[in-house]
């Protein structure tokens, strides 16, 4: 039961990385009709904002050692620290929540420099072109990660008060080992909050209630004196930042690197087809129903029964419901159809 | 005079085109060695990658249709040629024939799933099919595939027939084709000639009536369907012919380097395959292979640049300009060729994307009407 439970949480946890990717590439595509494969590099870049963020804040300048006195030892002391004291160890311990407060400006600057850049002369492009270019783009930004950050992982930690676990089996009556990490927790319901406002900004904002009307029906909501276009450009930017900051707090659970992008685009791309191309809502539900089925499968049961069906669960499942429901879960008619 | 040139070229036959062609492939070490490519694990890369993308061009090129998947097939022929070697004996062609038979035998299974979609839904199942293969490779499959380290050959290996008709020889044997081995420019001719032979059949296809009703598919396939062709006969047979291909070229790979690795069937590597099509020309008998040629040259000089080279080419400027262009360059060579390839590929689709096959048809529409302008006007003049 308690296994059951803690694989739940995880699903879900996961589910809500490949929710935010997949909300942003079905906006994208229900927007501007363009086939993103250059997305999960947004993640990847956000990821990275965290760790830029945290690097700069961690600024080191070699100090003399005090405990040691036989002779001169030297040791890094954060700038933050040797001006600020204590307040400035503090602000490093938080660093990754405080980097979304850059992360968000960072990634609308990058979602609009791509989208007035390079997107908009795919527009009139097939699919197989969108695709390319923007996988294209994909491995060039991942290439510059790699430049700038090496290969390997790097670990960028949550603060410290909520980098032990929470209690959960005390709160709810399942005994003391039912524990799991604060972070991840947190990670879970600030998923949730995006999701929910970026369904509230769609839904009750004049603004959402336009781009809603354009993903509808472009020609006509242009036709009625409005600049579509400008508003499906800062939809793309909404876009980048929903992926950077997912991005940003996925950090603390998985050290990113410099492939996490491609690792997470391809799995989001199959939750957006098995939600339905064009389908906010199916891209959200895929997401979550992918991320807990992957994680129920991880159990040590399952893969006794079935090995190896951790690894391909989410792939099974995308084709036996193309092949089912060609439209997927909650695809639209007429959406990508040919 | 120019145009009774195009005409020769125009009437040539397939057996022309073909004799040319082997002509081309057989002499690549002389003609390479002034660009310095003159040796033989490159040109073996040139062959077989050649051959990869050949078939590859058969599903991409006449139907259309993206494939996401196709490292997979390569890997697989990896696989079993490397277990033909292990079980069997050392001589390549059964390896090769099985090879191609068990990826022949995957790609009808992928192709008949995949193929009940088109478009991106289409790519979407190939790309889900071959994260499948990857992720079993590197889990339950580790007893065939050997994980991480890769599947290589062993001293106790059983090998039934070549250890009934000799007693094994101390230390690892090496693949050979009925005694020519397949080290060096023995292995590069080899595999040359398998490419001329699937070059062939390549051609063959592409003007017979089946690469027809493919190219047919590509350009309307509502209107074949209403005209009351089905087209999924001929999709899948497309499929499994470019994936027979890329199990071939798999196996080569194996023949070449008797190791097998399961990176070969990452994704990352269909794309590799889809950019060299696309970087020659999508669609063309002689694109792909041209795609092949430049990325693979490419790779191999870019990757092989470090620092201390770039200060070597730009020591004749001035200190200061020598640092600053070497700081600039670095980054996109060696570790960094990913980066001029990325590069490199969205320049391609943004600017040309019939490849440079279509740039090379530019160039000359351009030059000929120019020509013809000329001897028009001089013919006017007289």
């Amino acid at each position: 039961m308690d296994s059951i439970l803690i694989q739940l949480l995880n699903g879900l946890d996961k589910g809500g990385a490949y929710a935010l990717i997949a909300l942003g590439l079905t906006l994208v595509f229900g927007t501007l009709g363009v086939v993103n494969f250059a997305h999960g590099a947004l993640f990847l870049i956000g990821a990275f904002c965290a760790v830029t963020f945290q690097k700069i804040l961690t600024f080191s300048k070699k100090v003399l050692d005090p405990n040691i006195t036989f002779f001169d030892a030297y040791i890094e002391q954060p700038y933050l620290e040797l001006w600020f004291g204590e307040t400035g160890l503090a602000i490093i311990d938080y660093a990754v929540p405080l980097s979304i407060i850059v992360t968000i400006p960072t990634m609308m600057l990058i979602g609009l420099a791509m989208e007035r850049g390079l997107i908009r002369h795919f527009y009139k492009r097939t699919h197989a072109e969108q695709i390319l270019v923007t996988f294209g783009l994909a491995i060039v930004l991942q290439e510059i990660i790699r430049h700038f950050f090496g290969a390997n992982p790097i670990p960028t930690p949550a603060p410290d008060i909520v980098s032990g676990s929470a209690a959960i089996g005390t709160w709810i009556g399942l005994g003391e080992n039912f524990v799991y990490p604060w972070w991840r927790l947190i990670y879970l319901a600030s998923a949730t909050v995006i999701i929910s406002s970026v369904f509230a900004f769609l839904h009750l904002t004049t603004f959402g209630m336009v781009v809603r009307a354009g993903m509808f029906d472009r020609q006509m909501v242009a036709f009625l004196g409005i600049n579509v276009q400008r508003k499906f450009t800062i939809i793309f930017g909404l876009a980048a930042v929903v992926a950077g900051v997912a991005g940003a707090m996925y950090a603390p659970i998985l050290p990113p690197d410099y492939h996490m992008g491609m690792d997470f685009l391809v799995i989001s791309f199959v939750i957006v087809v098995v939600g339905g191309m064009g389908s906010l809502r199916g891209a959200v539900a895929a997401g979550f129903l992918l991320g807990i089925l992957q994680s129920l499968a991880s159990m040590t049961v399952v893969s006794s029964l079935l090995p190896g069906i951790d690894q391909i669960i989410i792939y099974l499942v995308a084709v036996v419901i193309l092949l089912t429901r060609p439209r997927g879960l909650m695809g639209r008619k007429g959406v990508m159809e040919n | 005079m120019m145009k009774r040139l195009m005409n020769i070229f125009k009437k040539q036959s397939d057996l022309t085109t073909i004799l040319l062609f082997a002509a081309g492939v057989l002499t690549m070490p002389i003609w390479l060695d002034p660009i310095g490519a003159n040796y033989p694990d490159l040109l073996q890369k040139f062959v077989i990658f050649g051959i990869f993308a050949v078939g590859y061009n058969i599903l991409f090129g006449l139907t259309g249709y993206l494939s996401f998947g196709h490292a997979v097939f390569l890997g697989v022929g990896s696989y079993t040629a490397v277990w033909s070697f292990k079980l069997f004996t050392m001589n390549v062609l059964p390896a090769m024939l099985f090879a191609t038979l068990i990826s022949g035998l995957i790609a009808a299974a992928i192709g008949f799933v995949s193929m009940r979609r088109s478009g991106i839904y289409f790519s979407i199942l190939t790309l889900a099919f071959a994260q499948m293969f990857y992720n079993l490779a590197y889990s339950v499959l580790i007893p065939i595939t050997n994980g991480e380290t890769g599947l290589q050959l062993r001293m106790h290996d059983i090998r039934i027939i070549d250890n009934y008709f000799s007693d094994p020889v101390p230390g690892l044997p090496s693949t050979e084709f009925f005694g020519m081995s397949m080290n060096g420019y023995s292995g590069f001719y080899f595999c040359a000639v398998v490419l001329i032979l699937a070059f062939y059949v390549a051609m063959k296809i592409f003007r017979s009536p089946f690469g027809l009703k493919l190219k047919a598919i590509k350009s309307n396939q509502h209107r074949m369907r209403y005209i009351g062709s089905d087209t999924r006969p001929y999709l899948i047979t497309a499929f499994i012919i470019s994936g027979m291909f890329a199990g071939l070229a798999g196996a080569l790979l194996a023949v070449t380097d008797p190791l097998a690795g399961a990176e070969r069937m990452q994704w990352t590597a269909s794309g590799e395959v889809i950019l060299m099509t696309i970087l020659g020309g999508v669609g063309t008998l002689f694109g792909p292979l041209i795609g092949v040629g430049v990325i693979k040259y490419l790779e191999n000089i870019f990757s092989a640049i470090n620092d201390a080279v770039l200060h070597n080419f730009f020591s004749f400027m001035p200190l200061w300009a020598e640092n600053l262009l070497v700081a600039i360059t670095a980054p996109f060579v060696g570790e960094g060729w990913h980066l001029t390839l990325g590069i490199l590929f969205m320049v391609i689709i943004i600017f040309l994307p019939g490849g440079l096959m279509e740039g090379f048809q530019k160039i000359k529409t351009r030059y000929l009407t120019k020509s013809m302008k000329d001897s028009e006007s001089t013919t006017k003049q007289e």
